[in-house]
């Protein structure tokens, strides 16, 4: 027996906004009877192109139907900004709560607003991006990445009952726990979002970087370090105090001061010493 | 709210008799069984009267019943103990849709050093008997099948298996948990050499389990301690639910007849309401050969913990396979196993009744449901599908 708060109950015996709109800007549809739940949601926009009704149909548990029910609800008068900011921790709190087992219905609400919006503006429907790491119930990398981060999810349980990754065969367990250790380590996987640095956010951020992390521990050894450019990738740099006169500074340079950019910043810096 | 309780394979009511002969047995005859004064030996007399009750429902000997924390231990105990007086042989058979107490501890085995055949089952969760006998080897060192499927209440042949299985000379089990009483078991017919059973499927109480042991099969305790149930189970015995599994068993022999009949018509007329009154529902299991008073029925295009939770509101209590009433994310074993399609597997649920179950409380569920059904398809976005499919 499931712990339902009583907004839960409430929104499951008598849920809102049940039914599909016919003339719809909007039409999302996520999950499938395989998985065991499914929502299709529809959405009307009125003056100043807010929404002015929302619809759903949801194949599911009583959570599911309750998170839909919620869904329709929040995002009624919402503009599509606003609507499109919607997280599933705002229905998981408009419902009061839900079952740590049971987020993965209030993932699919978010889920289906996402992809209405989508559909509303015409983009083709998003494909599969990343690679499938649950094959039972096919979520991949990104998606999990994607609840980790949102939820500050830390156990294989956790991304389970979030997405539902990992709760078929168990056969990705220990991806999934890869996947959570690299969020949680040192995030290497965050580079490739930093792809898209402004020039202006990438110098900012290793001018950060020498300040904060860099140049303290060189300082300990009596050295030093300048950021005299950046060119595109390039960043040169001049080494001051003792490391520039030591003979091991070259290693430092590419061991130390690249290493170190490479993972916080970008992973296509190049670090050159100017002469 | 009146509770209408129609999940007698998940456990039972215990019978005011029952209940009646373990009360004094708390705080009034308090005795050990193994002590040495009256006070004691008058408690171990009525466990041996127990033992009796149990022994004759199974047509085995007094000598042959050793008392369990539950089924699950006496499933463990069974399966260990084959395993460890057999220790050349390194395979079991089990079939895909036993009980977790069964499932699991083979599933443990396969992944510590055994070799073990899962026996499929058909649409109708008839096992593929060929596949078993065809697995049969000479290391196998036991086979465990259960008499009749929790879920679905398929009763597998275990008089004409077990015998081929003796021929072999390989141990055969049975988890017999859901059969007692509600179809004819005599032991001493089949070649059964253990057999798994419980208290509180049968109003017995809860902790309570028996672990019949065919008289020369090699054996090794489970649990090892005191000399209690012959150096077969070590520990105090459970006295007061001895009594009261013993009695439950002894009146279930009286309720054969009624399970069979007056318990059957009100599970068949359940059956046949619900399916005249809802369309696109489907019946999982044998209808030939099942269990007297067991229902398993899959609604399309909803899911089952919804059902069941709207049923709740009108104090109607059953079960669902679906993947969201367990916690899993995936739909029962077994109804995966009998290949039940996902439109129906997550819609699937099971009624079980009782003795102790009226027409009325039939007619109020066979009232209740088809609105709920039909609420529950309405919101469901793929009732109009099917619709507009045909």
């Amino acid at each position: 027996m499931w712990e339902y708060s009583e907004k839960v109950k409430d929104h499951f015996l008598n849920p809102r906004n049940v039914g599909v709109i016919d003339d719809a800007d909007g039409i999302g549809e996520v999950g499938s009877l395989a998985c065991g739940d499914a929502l299709k949601l529809t959405f009307k926009l009125g003056e100043n192109r807010r929404i002015k009704d929302a619809k759903f149909q949801t194949f599911g548990c009583a959570s599911a139907i309750a998170s839909s029910s919620a869904l329709t609800e929040i995002i009624k008068g919402l503009s599509l900004r606003e609507a499109e900011k919607i997280t599933n921790e705002d229905i998981v709190k408009y419902l009061g709560d839900l079952p740590k087992e049971k987020m993965h219905c209030s993932v699919l609400g978010r889920d289906a607003l996402e992809q209405a919006i989508a559909n509303y503006r015409g983009e083709t429907e998003k494909k599969v991006e990343g690679e499938i790491v649950c094959e039972c119930f096919g979520v991949t990398d990104l998606e999990i990445e994607r609840a980790i981060k949102e939820n500050n999810l830390s156990t294989i349980e956790d991304v389970t009952d979030y997405v539902k990754a990992g709760g078929g065969c168990g056969n990705c367990h220990e991806r999934i726990q890869e996947i959570i250790d690299s969020m949680h380590g040192k995030e290497p996987r965050a580079k490739r979002k930093s792809e898209r640095l402004t020039n202006i956010k990438k110098i900012k951020l290793i001018e950060e970087t020498l300040d904060r992390e860099i140049k303290p521990a060189l300082k300990k050894d009596g050295g030093d370090i300048e950021l005299i450019d950046v060119d595109g990738n390039i960043v040169l740099v001049k080494l001051r105090g003792t490391c520039a006169t030591c003979s091991a500074s070259q290693v430092t340079l590419k061991n130390y001061v690249e290493t170190k950019l490479r993972e916080l910043v970008t992973s296509e810096l190049v670090v050159e010493e100017v002469q | 709210m009146n509770v209408i309780y129609v999940d007698n394979n998940a456990t039972t009511m215990v019978a005011p008799e029952v209940l009646d002969e373990m009360l004094p047995y708390f705080n009034e005859f308090y005795g050990n069984p193994s002590s040495m004064h009256t006070f004691g030996g008058n408690v171990g007399r009525k466990i041996r009267e127990a033992r009796e009750k149990v022994a004759i429902i199974l047509g085995a000997a007094p000598e042959e019943i050793v008392f369990t924390s539950c089924g699950t231990e006496s499933d463990s105990t069974a399966i260990r103990a084959a395993v460890l007086s057999n220790p050349d042989k390194k395979h079991i058979i089990t079939t895909r849709v036993e009980h977790p107490a069964v499932k699991n501890l083979c599933e443990y085995f396969s992944k510590n050093g055994f070799r073990v055949t899962f026996v499929p089952v058909d649409r109708k969760g008839r096992l593929d008997i060929d596949y078993l006998y065809e697995n049969l080897t000479d290391d196998t060192a036991i086979v465990s099948i259960m008499w009749a499927n929790n879920e679905s209440g398929t009763i597998f042949p275990i008089e004409e298996l077990s015998k081929t299985v003796k021929e072999r000379e390989i141990v055969f089990h049975t988890d017999a948990v859901q059969t007692i009483g509600k179809i004819p078991i005599d032991v001493s017919k089949t070649g059964v050499d253990m057999l798994s059973l419980s208290g509180h499927k049968l109003h017995g109480p809860k902790g309570i389990g028996v672990l019949y042991i065919r008289k020369g099969t090699k054996f090794s305790p489970f649990i090892i301690g005191g000399h209690q149930e012959g150096g077969r189970r070590g520990g105090t015995e459970n006295v007061a639910s001895i009594i009261g599994i013993g009695k439950a068993f002894e009146l279930a022999k009286e309720h054969l007849v009624k399970e069979n009949t007056r318990v059957k018509n009100l599970r068949d007329k359940l059956e046949t309401e619900i399916l005249k009154r809802i369309p696109n529902t489907i019946i999982n299991g044998d209808p030939e050969n099942r269990l007297p008073n067991t229902t398993n029925i899959s609604f399309e295009y909803v899911e089952g913990e919804s059902i069941l939770l709207m049923m709740d509101e009108f104090g109607i209590c059953a079960s669902s396979g679906s993947a969201c009433t367990s916690g899993s994310l995936e739909p029962s074993h077994v109804l995966r196993a009998m290949g039940v399609p996902f439109t129906a597997a997550h819609g699937s649920i099971r009624f079980s009744l009782s003795i102790y179950n009226t027409e009325e409380e039939i007619d109020f569920i066979i009232e209740k449901l088809p609105p709920i059904i039909e609420r529950l398809r309405e919101m469901s976005p793929f009732w109009d599908e099917s619709k507009m499919t045909g």
